[in-house]
């Protein structure tokens, strides 16, 4: 058996546990660590330029391959500047393991140099959290980590591990665990035969159903399973803004986006319905609107990993616990055994042909992908730099985005037909998640085409990253979508404050991206109008092996529709355009 | 309503303050809490009291259940169960106050277990309830200290909390 110190006992435990990359930033506390890692083969390292965009990286890296993102910061600022990426992880159910310096153990609690207490900090935002007391438990707590990490619901979990721990001159025997087992840690298996029985029934008699699909579907990898099972019953599919992708986005059956910035059709379906099965959905506030008027005539089915998801915010018919691919599974034999015993044809495709005839209707009238949805401008309009993205990439990049109109823009216009190709902030809503979660995902999949679409609020986040993008030749395409406002607040000011365009205007501030990306040694190109708009796109996608920044003038003026009106609306209370309204 | 609720949890570190954040982050209020090992070291037993309907006690229940270090939580509410209260109290025990209070001890089946010159320290287990009656009964006069253990409970019966 090997002696290792805990800084090589961390780093042995990171390989064994299959670890492809681990992102982060080098500091005091951590040095022992970085130490060990210098030595290591496996395991490589990507240093970033700011411990925010570690964990948005290791995030961006999660969400595309379905692993456990690796971060690792130092104690004090190295672990507050990765809160907000923990955060994101956490309201979004990423897997990712964050490794924290922390001073050593004599020291905590006596305000020394770079302390800060992270595991309290971060208790509201963690699944879970070790702090390492021992340096023998450190292979344990890795393997348990990583385990509670994917799990059940994912989310982040930290460990933070004083300086000591990591000694270089304590060596202890090293084993990796093979097995991990909690008597306070068992998450759902599978669901309740009896309740899934009682949902396929509940199904099979619907009139006017919809697939609510969210996030669930994607991170327990059910898409397969769930498309095959609307396809089967032919009912209308909407998905949440994290649930893109999980269902085929160019799919007769897919109705859009629901919720907020929801489609038209995927909104009136879910206020008109009659059962709604929900999977893997949280019936978050941005897609219910007002909850006492949310889809009144609905029974509703819920499937979810965690309980504590159901009935949360609204009251549920049949609520069934478990991970989505196993329920799914269940409740496709369900269904089909009862078509098989059933007497009269199932489902009531009647019913399903009147349903799908109203869905059509509400899809002709103001439906984003039937007819131009968007004024004509002289000026490019950020529609159609979405759309001309979709076709430049054939609708097969990997898409991120950071948070704002651009991000809705992206979700309403490209449309993605495969799970993990639409990686934003949905819970958490963080500005500069773009870039580095592009990163993430060009590191692990390099061969894949990665655009971060963006504007000029978010990109200077995280602007700083295009220096990491540089030291490991990144060519990951930037959409900017410059308007010279922020966007989205801007659009609440029209729209709530008269026009009183509060810090939301950048004046004549804002830097040159051209020179900016140049200066980073990377490409950039200014479009300004649009006759050039797809040009400069191809060109830049032609680039494969440079990073491009493609600073795109928009019209300033555009907003996202629809949207739900607020407050006292229900889904069925859509702004269609500046003037229409439901 | 009041609720009891029984939490069985892992008796590490940190584990405690996760319970806490957990009612204070999401809104829940805590009335009392009591948290002690149990027989296995490994393992604490909390209790808390909170006022809260069907709908937030079953969130609250939940969201404990998803804390990696819980192990188990029962509503003691829903069924017969015992809860206890320990409460001591420093009166003022001068003239006539000192066998007032020495009675009022008797009737509630208190002890007196510190004597001062001017001060008794009184101890009294019970439910809440018992507890409550006994202050209103000394008066606010006499009262100089009051602390209170919170509420422990356990069901009556066959019913167990266990791993």
């Amino acid at each position: 058996m090997d002696m290792l110190s805990g800084g090589d006992m961390l780093v042995r435990a990171l390989e064994d546990e299959g670890v492809e990359f681990v992102f982060g930033y080098p500091g005091g506390a951590a040095l022992h660590i970085y130490d060990a890692i210098f030595k290591a083969e496996k395991v490589p390292h990507v240093l970033v330029r700011h411990e925010q965009a570690a964990t948005h990286a290791a995030d961006g890296y999660a969400r595309a391959t379905g692993k456990t993102g690796v971060c690792l910061v130092t104690s004090g600022p190295g672990a507050t500047n990765a809160i907000t990426g923990i955060a994101t992880a956490y309201m979004d159910s990423i897997p990712m393991v964050i490794l924290s310096g922390q001073v050593a153990s004599h020291l905590i609690g006596e305000d020394a140099f770079q302390e800060t207490d992270m595991v309290g900090i971060s208790r509201p935002i963690v699944k879970h959290s070790f702090m390492v007391q021992r340096p023998e438990d450190i292979p344990s707590i890795v393997k348990k980590a990583f385990y509670i990490a994917r799990s059940g619901r994912p989310g982040p979990v930290v460990i933070d591990i004083p300086k000591d721990m990591t000694n270089p001159e304590h060596k202890f025997e090293y084993h990796y665990p093979e097995t991990v087992s909690m008597r306070s840690y068992q998450p759902a298996q599978r669901g309740h035969t009896g309740q899934i029985r009682k949902a396929a029934r509940l199904l099979l008699s619907a009139k006017r159903p919809v697939i609510y699909a969210g996030g669930g579907v994607i991170q327990g990898n059910g898409s397969e399973l769930l498309t095959r099972l609307a396809r089967r019953l032919n009912y209308p599919v909407t998905n949440t803004l994290m649930g893109l992708g999980g269902y085929p986005g160019t799919d007769r059956q897919f109705i859009g986006m629901l919720g907020m910035h929801g489609f038209y059709e995927a909104n009136m379906s879910m206020h008109h319905s009659d059962v709604i099965l929900a999977v893997g959905a949280r019936f978050d506030d941005r897609v219910t609107n007002t909850v006492d008027k949310f889809c009144p005539g609905a029974k509703i089915i819920h499937i979810d990993v965690d309980p504590a998801s159901i009935a949360k915010i609204v009251p549920v018919d049949v609520p069934i616990v478990g991970p989505v691919d196993s329920v799914l599974a269940e409740l496709e034999q369900q269904i089909e055994a009862q078509i098989e015993a059933s007497s009269r044809p199932l489902p009531d495709t009647t019913a399903l042909d009147a349903w799908w005839e109203q869905i059509d209707q509400w899809r002709q009238a103001h439906g984003l992908w039937h007819g131009k949805r968007y004024p004509d401008s002289d000026l490019i309009m950020p529609q159609e730099a979405i759309q001309t993205l979709y076709d430049v990439t054939n609708g097969d990049a990997y898409i991120t985005s950071d948070v704002g109109q651009h991000q809705m823009f992206a979700a309403q216009y490209y449309r993605y037909d495969l799970p993990r190709r639409w990686i934003n902030s949905g819970g958490l809503g963080t500005m500069g998640f773009g870039l580095p979660s592009a990163m993430g995902i060009k590191l692990a999949l390099p061969d894949a085409e990665v655009a971060c679409v963006t504007g000029e609020g978010s990109i200077q986040m995280n602007i700083q990253e295009l220096s990491t993008c540089s030291q490991y030749n990144l060519p990951i395409k930037i959409i900017n979508l410059r308007n010279n406002y922020l966007g989205m607040v801007k659009q609440w000011q029209d729209m709530q404050y008269e026009g009183r365009y509060s810090e939301s205007h950048y004046a004549a501030s804002l830097p040159d991206f051209v020179k900016l990306a140049e200066a980073y040694g990377h490409v950039g190109i200014q479009v300004k109008e649009k006759k050039d708009l797809e040009g400069a796109m191809r060109e830049a996608f032609a680039l494969k092996d440079r990073l491009v920044f493609l600073d795109i003038f928009i019209d300033p003026h555009e907003h996202v529709y629809p949207m739900l009106v607020a407050p006292n609306g229900a889904m069925k209370d859509m702004w269609l355009s500046k003037t229409e309204r439901t | 309503m009041r609720r009891i609720l029984s939490v069985l949890m892992e008796n590490e570190p940190g584990a405690l303050s996760r319970v806490v954040g957990l009612f204070s982050q999401r809104g829940y209020n805590i009335e009392t809490l009591n948290v002690a090992p149990t027989d296995d070291y490994s393992l604490s037993r909390l209790t808390v009291t909170t006022f809260s309907d069907d709908f937030k006690v079953e969130q609250i229940t939940k969201h404990l259940n998803k804390l990696v270090d819980v192990v188990k939580v029962i509503d003691l509410t829903e069924g017969a169960h015992i809860e206890r209260d320990l409460l001591l109290v420093k009166v003022k025990a001068v003239g006539a106050a000192r066998d007032e209070v020495k009675r009022t001890t008797d009737i509630y089946r208190g002890s007196i277990v510190d004597v001062g010159p001017s001060t008794y320290v009184i101890q009294l287990t019970g439910p809440t309830e018992k507890l409550d009656s006994f202050m209103r009964a000394l008066g606010d006069a006499v009262v100089i200290e009051v602390v209170r253990s919170g509420v422990a409970g356990m069901a009556r019966g066959e019913k167990v909390l266990s791993p």
